[in-house]
């Protein structure tokens, strides 16, 4: 037994070093460029922005005067679309994702519908905004009303919640299923007390980073045509309505330089909006994760 | 003080001669029973009675179908994708290989505890009253007293009583495993089967599981898969033996243990392979 030369092994030594921190500092810095780049659209919002937001911006309508425009149309007009996204997108992805884990026998079928189902993850959003138009707005003849865009933004972020899901269902140990199944349990009563359970925070963690996806996303609303000039709230579902990420898009475009302002003050507006609910997916992840 | 502990040995002992003396009747007459995995044959013509109110133990090296064998008595072998199965198994004459059999009814009647401990991430509280709730028990009463009869009959009471409602995850292997017992007792079963369950266990535990097994025989039928001779040796009454999916031996455990009648058994117990 001389395979190993200890005193090669000894020269190689340093050698071995410098690239332990050759490589170290490389993700260190790929972790630090990423953040740069986010700190500094920060710093610029705040910037630009910060003056803008008062109690008047979140109360007031759209205006062509920069110091009297102000957000409440959108803000709201965002939240009532996620009231219609949220039901919508977690009752159907939720149930396709219990399917295709639970029911689903493994066959060809389903493994295509598998890859069709990351793909659509995949299909830029303005392609779900033409799908939204025809279907919804035109077929249907919803016009363009917070239950079209909530319907659209649904099956965009579809694909993601059904991935979620089946990714937590997944991680549900096949000894849980057992045991409930050597109890005589049926099928249903395992999925709803003991599958679901231990699935939810990774369900719900990957529900709300879709939702607030759904939040940000402005190019389907853009080819649905939702108005951005809108004086009143929407009376309900089938009403008129605009968003924030519109609002924020009609003001960038406009000429007057004060408009940009305006237009940092919406998109922090919408940060805050998005930090919030990340910061809910956060919470509910830490609160109920299981150890198993 | 005294004399109430004698009476109370005394009464045990007539206990056991009553149970002796009763004639037991088979809790599963296994007819011709043949299982493949998709081409691979895993049981070969198993022929098993298995008496009530006695320990059961099923020994036999890795892959020999021990384990396939008990989980096909509740049925839990189906979970299995492309099982196949031809033969009958009887469990107190009905054949549960009938299509029209419900596996649900089956296993409320045949509880089972698995190799590793696998509380649900639940309270112990939840944990035991699982089965119970599924089965329609919504009383909270009838609820509580399940619980703590299921925990002392599993011997773990005096351990967890102050703690029904923490995570069953707190509590250490062995004790987890035995909350599981009580998991399993709590559908009031007729037959406990038991694959391996103390190979996860530390030696402590094993034994506090072992002398669960000789309290539970009186109530219960149990059928215990073990890799651990001892084991078999220590807390069964009857031993089969299984060796590449065939049944080689089915005796008294003494019989197997001191006066096989197959070389191949002879070989196995004195651990010369396996």
């Amino acid at each position: 037994m001389a395979y190993i030369n200890h005193e090669v092994v000894e020269r190689q030594m340093t050698k071995r070093r410098v690239k332990n921190t050759v490589f170290k500092n490389i993700f260190l810095g790929a972790t630090l460029l990423a953040l740069l780049a986010l700190v500094i659209l920060l710093y610029r919002m705040i910037t630009q922005g910060a003056g803008y937001v008062s109690f008047d911006f979140l109360q007031n309508f759209s205006s062509r005067f920069p110091e009297k425009a102000g957000v409440f149309a959108g803000l709201v007009g965002s939240l009532a679309m996620l009231a219609v996204v949220a039901p919508v997108s977690l009752l159907l992805g939720v149930g396709a994702a219990i399917y295709l884990e639970e029911y689903a026998k493994k066959s060809k079928l389903t493994t295509f519908i598998q890859m069709n189902i990351s793909n659509l993850a995949g299909v830029p959003s303005i392609v779900f905004g033409l799908l939204g138009l025809t279907i919804f707005v035109r077929m249907l003849g919803m016009g363009k009303s917070i239950l079209a865009a909530g319907l659209t933004m649904s099956l965009l972020i579809l694909p993601v919640i059904i991935v979620a899901a089946q990714e937590a269902i997944r991680s549900v140990p096949g000894s849980l299923r057992e045991a409930s199944y050597g109890m005589g349990a049926t099928k249903w009563q395992t999925i709803r007390k003991v599958v679901l359970p231990a699935a939810i925070p990774g369900v719900l963690t990957g529900s709300i980073l879709a939702l607030s996806r759904a939040i940000g996303e402005t190019a389907p609303l853009v080819v649905i045509g939702i108005p951005v000039i809108v004086q009143f709230l929407p009376a309900g579902v089938l009403s008129e309505f605009t968003a924030l990420p519109m609002l924020i898009f009609d003001w960038a475009k406009r000429p007057q330089e004060e408009f940009q302002y305006v237009a940092a003050a919406g998109i922090l507006v919408l940060m805050v909006l998005l930090i919030f609910m990340n910061s809910i997916a956060v919470f509910i992840r830490n609160k109920f994760q299981n150890r198993y | 003080m005294v004399q109430a502990i004698v009476q109370e040995q005394q009464q045990a002992k007539k206990k056991m001669q009553v149970l002796k003396n009763k004639q037991r009747e088979n809790v599963y007459e296994t007819n011709q029973l043949n299982l493949w995995y998709g081409n691979n044959h895993a049981l070969k013509d198993i022929n098993l009675n298995i008496q009530e109110n006695n320990v059961t133990a099923i020994i036999g090296p890795s892959g020999c179908g021990k384990s396939t064998y008990l989980k096909t008595l509740n049925r839990m072998v189906e979970l299995v994708p492309g099982v196949r199965t031809t033969g009958e198994i009887n469990y107190r004459q009905h054949n549960i290989l009938d299509k029209g059999y419900s596996v649900e009814e089956l296993r409320t009647k045949v509880g089972m505890v698995f190799q590793k401990p696998n509380p649900f991430p639940k309270s112990i509280y939840d944990n035991i009253a699982y089965g119970p709730r599924i089965h329609g028990i919504k009383n909270k009463k009838v609820l509580d007293q399940i619980v703590e009869q299921s925990l002392r009959g599993a011997a773990i009471w005096d351990e967890v009583k102050d703690r029904l409602h923490d995570n069953a995850y707190g509590l250490s292997g062995g004790q987890q495993q035995r909350v599981c017992i009580a998991r399993c007792l709590a559908i009031e079963p007729d037959v406990i089967l038991m694959d391996e369950p103390t190979s996860a266990l530390d030696p402590i535990s094993t034994l506090k599981v072992e002398e669960l097994v000789q309290e539970l025989k009186e109530n219960y039928s149990i059928i215990i898969v073990t890799h651990n001779m001892q084991q078999a040796a220590r807390i069964s009454d009857k031993t089969a033996f299984f060796l590449n999916g065939e049944v080689i031996e089915f005796d008294t455990t003494d019989k197997i243990f001191s006066n096989p009648t197959d070389k191949r058994t002879e070989d196995y117990v004195s651990g010369r392979f396996g």
